[in-house]
């Protein structure tokens, strides 16, 4: 390292120290077009202004209120992003689908991860595959598989979004380096809004975070030629959800 | 050097060399591109589907104006505690195992990153876009100290094959068209020519895929950091941060420090608005959360990860209470698509790492207002930047608090002069009837008279008629 350790605590206690003097002088609250947001904001610490979560929720885009809703809104907003829904009744139809979306593609090669939701579908799937977490990551093995089947830890129906961990989804790379994305989620795993999906990690992971949460909203895309969209960017080009239940 | 990277004739050419030049060089390429009317066209075309979009997305808010109070009171309240939340972020960064840099410059931040690559015994390095690292100029820090670096997204690897800075810091390459790409692709990577949008797309997705997997180191930038769980978040539509942040052994990032937010909640109202105001989207296509490096259990993610968090100027932001908002950008880019001067004028005018409305708030603050004042000069103060803003900066009010700040540090003699004069004349009622005579007078000699000087403009206008008595010789015939 070519900074010393006097010089990185040094260049800690400056900013740190610019920040508490250039705060001592208040700055006014930003103007907002409805009193909404400044009669619900309540004082927090610091004596500082806050708005509460649950505040914004009611302006956010509908998350849908009951769960046949979501659903609807969850499927509809996939649809839109382009990706492709499947709704079977059980574990078994869902492999029997994934063995079928599998032959027509020509897939030579799937990965997927140790879960509940996936192994049964990993089974059936008729062709070569490739398990990240039962060895050691060979990221070459992974590179080289045509689709990648992961289980997902919500959907959210406001914004038709897959959240995927680090921790129970199979790691980082199984979602984001095969060419296909195919998710296996059951109707209980649907959420309303972000705020919720953020809430149920919040809990679920209260004793130590996954190293990566993500939410997928859609194949990969691109408008950066000429402002028109491309899916397949880097990312998945295809995402696939297939819905149990 | 990677395979396929480009050489060092990446460097950024359209900044101004001298800084006492930019105001002459921001005049000479203004005038250059409004003059460019095929340039201007393209630029407003590729913004028309935006416009749509983000209509579109807006609209699927129970209410749009409710929800950006609530974001822009999310950033308030975060930027006025900075002095808690920070502190609070870097405890739980760390706990999660994450190492944490401060760096006062942009010098600072090079140094720290260059140590970090040497360490590593780095040999290729892929990065995803990262607007800090184009502040600090790390790519040409890194290619003078022998590293090859790659930008894996689409529009800054179009950008750097060009050796051009980004043109829009969301949309780096927008003002490139479709030929001149394919051309690009033909000449560095040997591909055959090709006028699909989705052709060139894949020409570059099937270049980078071998070089994520090589590469072993990736830097991406953040765009928020949780203070209450110590996680970074990054928005991206390509999937190129995703995989720079998984594949090779060490992950850094760099972020400035005005990005912490206090919670979870508070993404849960920004993220929809960064992607709905800034590009038209209901969200971007991955927002991703990292909490370290990989955990005990999981199977891939880097080793080790790194945070350099940047204040370059950004106190001295801060220190200004009537601007300290403009550190609640989001950098979502809907300023520079709604402005009629970036419009017409286009990105690389502006000679700035962040360009449009909100660059020119902050680049005076980050680069000295001297310097760089005339680009609170370069606004026509209509507003449209303020009200496209998801966090509701006073954007345009900004620009004139630069132009006031500027006037009172360094006065402009000859405007000064100007001043004066008219306080004397309209101090002194009868030097001022005296210049109101005089001017009706040549007014009407000059629709007489047309002289040459005037011709060529009064060949399509009308000079007013001159009216035949003063507006106070009028007003005392009232009574």
């Amino acid at each position: 390292m070519s900074v010393s350790t006097s010089t990185a605590a040094s260049a800690r206690d400056t900013i740190l120290g610019r920040i508490r003097e250039a705060l001592r002088m208040p700055a006014p609250l930003p103007h907002m077009k409805s009193h909404a947001a400044e009669e619900s904001a309540t004082a927090g610490p610091g004596g500082l202004t806050i708005l509460p979560a649950d505040v914004a929720r009611p302006w956010l885009p509908d998350g849908g209120d009951t769960p046949e809703e979501r659903l609807a809104l969850l499927t509809e907003n996939l649809g839109k992003l382009r990706a492709e829904v499947h709704r079977v009744a059980d574990p078994a139809a869902a492999a029997a689908l994934l063995a079928g979306i599998a032959r027509d593609r020509g897939w030579r090669k799937v990965a997927w991860h140790g879960h509940p939701h996936v192994e049964p579908l990993a089974a059936a799937i008729g062709c070569e595959a490739h398990r990240v977490d039962g060895t050691a990551f060979d990221k070459n093995a992974l590179e080289a598989c045509d689709a990648g089947i992961t289980a997902c830890d919500a959907a959210v129906a406001q914004t038709g979004s897959i959240l995927v961990s680090s921790g129970s989804c199979g790691g980082r790379a199984l979602s984001i380096l095969p060419h296909v994305h195919v998710v296996i989620m059951s109707l209980d795993q649907i959420v309303a809004t972000l705020g919720d999906a953020l809430d149920l990690m919040r809990s679920r992971y209260a004793g130590g975070l996954p190293s990566m949460l993500s939410f997928i909203t859609g194949p990969s895309r691109t408008g950066d030629i000429e402002r028109i969209l491309v899916l397949g960017a880097h990312g998945p080009k295809e995402l696939i959800v297939i819905l149990v239940g | 050097m990677t395979p396929g990277s480009p050489t060092a004739d990446s460097h950024p050419v359209h900044e101004a060399e001298n800084p006492h030049l930019a105001k002459k060089k921001f005049l000479h390429d203004a005038a250059e591109h409004v003059r460019d009317t095929g340039h201007r066209a393209f630029v407003r075309k590729a913004l028309g589907g935006y416009y749509t979009s983000r209509d579109t997305q807006k609209a699927r808010y129970r209410d749009w104006e409710q929800a950006r109070d609530a974001a822009s009171l999310a950033k308030w309240s975060a930027v006025n505690r900075l002095d808690e939340l920070l502190p609070q972020f870097v405890a739980n960064f760390e706990a999660n195992g994450g190492k944490v840099h401060w760096a006062r410059t942009a010098e600072e931040a090079r140094d720290i990153i260059l140590g970090l690559l040497r360490a590593a015994k780095a040999k290729a390095v892929i990065k995803s876009k990262c607007m800090t690292s184009e502040e600090i100029h790390l790519n040409a820090a890194m290619e003078a100290d022998g590293y090859g670096v790659v930008e894996s997204d689409l529009g800054e690897f179009i950008q750097q094959l060009r050796g051009e800075p980004p043109y829009h810091f969301v949309f780096p390459c927008m003002h490139v068209r479709r030929e001149e790409i394919s051309d690009l692709f033909g000449k560095h990577l040997g591909t055959a020519p090709t006028d699909s949008p989705e052709e060139l797309t894949m020409i570059a997705r099937r270049h980078m895929r071998r070089l994520y997997v090589d590469a072993d180191v990736g830097i991406t930038g953040a765009n928020f950091l949780v203070a209450e769980t110590g996680q970074i978040s990054i928005t991206e539509n390509e999937g190129n941060a995703r995989l720079t942040a998984a594949l090779p052994r060490m992950h850094i990032s760099i972020s400035g420090i005005e990005k912490v937010v206090a919670n979870l909640d508070d993404l849960a109202v920004l993220l929809p608005m960064l992607a709905t105001a800034g590009a038209g989207q209901p969200m971007t296509c991955y927002n991703t959360l990292y909490a370290g490096p990989r955990k005990p259990g999981e199977c891939d993610g880097p080793e080790e990860m790194h945070l350099v968090l940047l204040d370059n100027q950004r106190t001295a932001i801060l220190a200004d209470p009537e601007q300290r908002d403009s550190l609640h950008c989001i950098r979502c880019g809907a300023c520079l698509n709604v402005c009629p001067i970036f419009k017409n004028v286009g990105g690389f005018t502006y000679g700035t790492t962040y360009q449009g409305p909100i660059g020119s708030v902050i680049t005076p603050h980050l680069r000295g207002l001297a310097d760089w004042n005339h680009l609170s000069g370069a606004s026509s103060l209509c507003g449209a930047c303020t009200d496209a803003c998801p966090v509701r900066i006073d954007i345009h009010h900004h620009l004139l608090h630069n132009r006031r700040n500027a006037a009172k540090t360094a006065p402009n003699r000859w405007e000064k002069l100007g001043h004066r004069l008219f306080a004397m004349v309209a101090t002194r009622p009868w030097l001022f009837a005296a210049g109101g005579a005089a001017f009706r007078h040549t007014l009407w000699l000059m629709k007489k008279l047309r002289p040459p000087l005037l011709r060529d403009w009064l060949a399509t206008r009308d000079l007013p008629a001159a009216p035949a008595a003063s507006f106070r010789s009028q007003w005392r015939a009232r009574s």
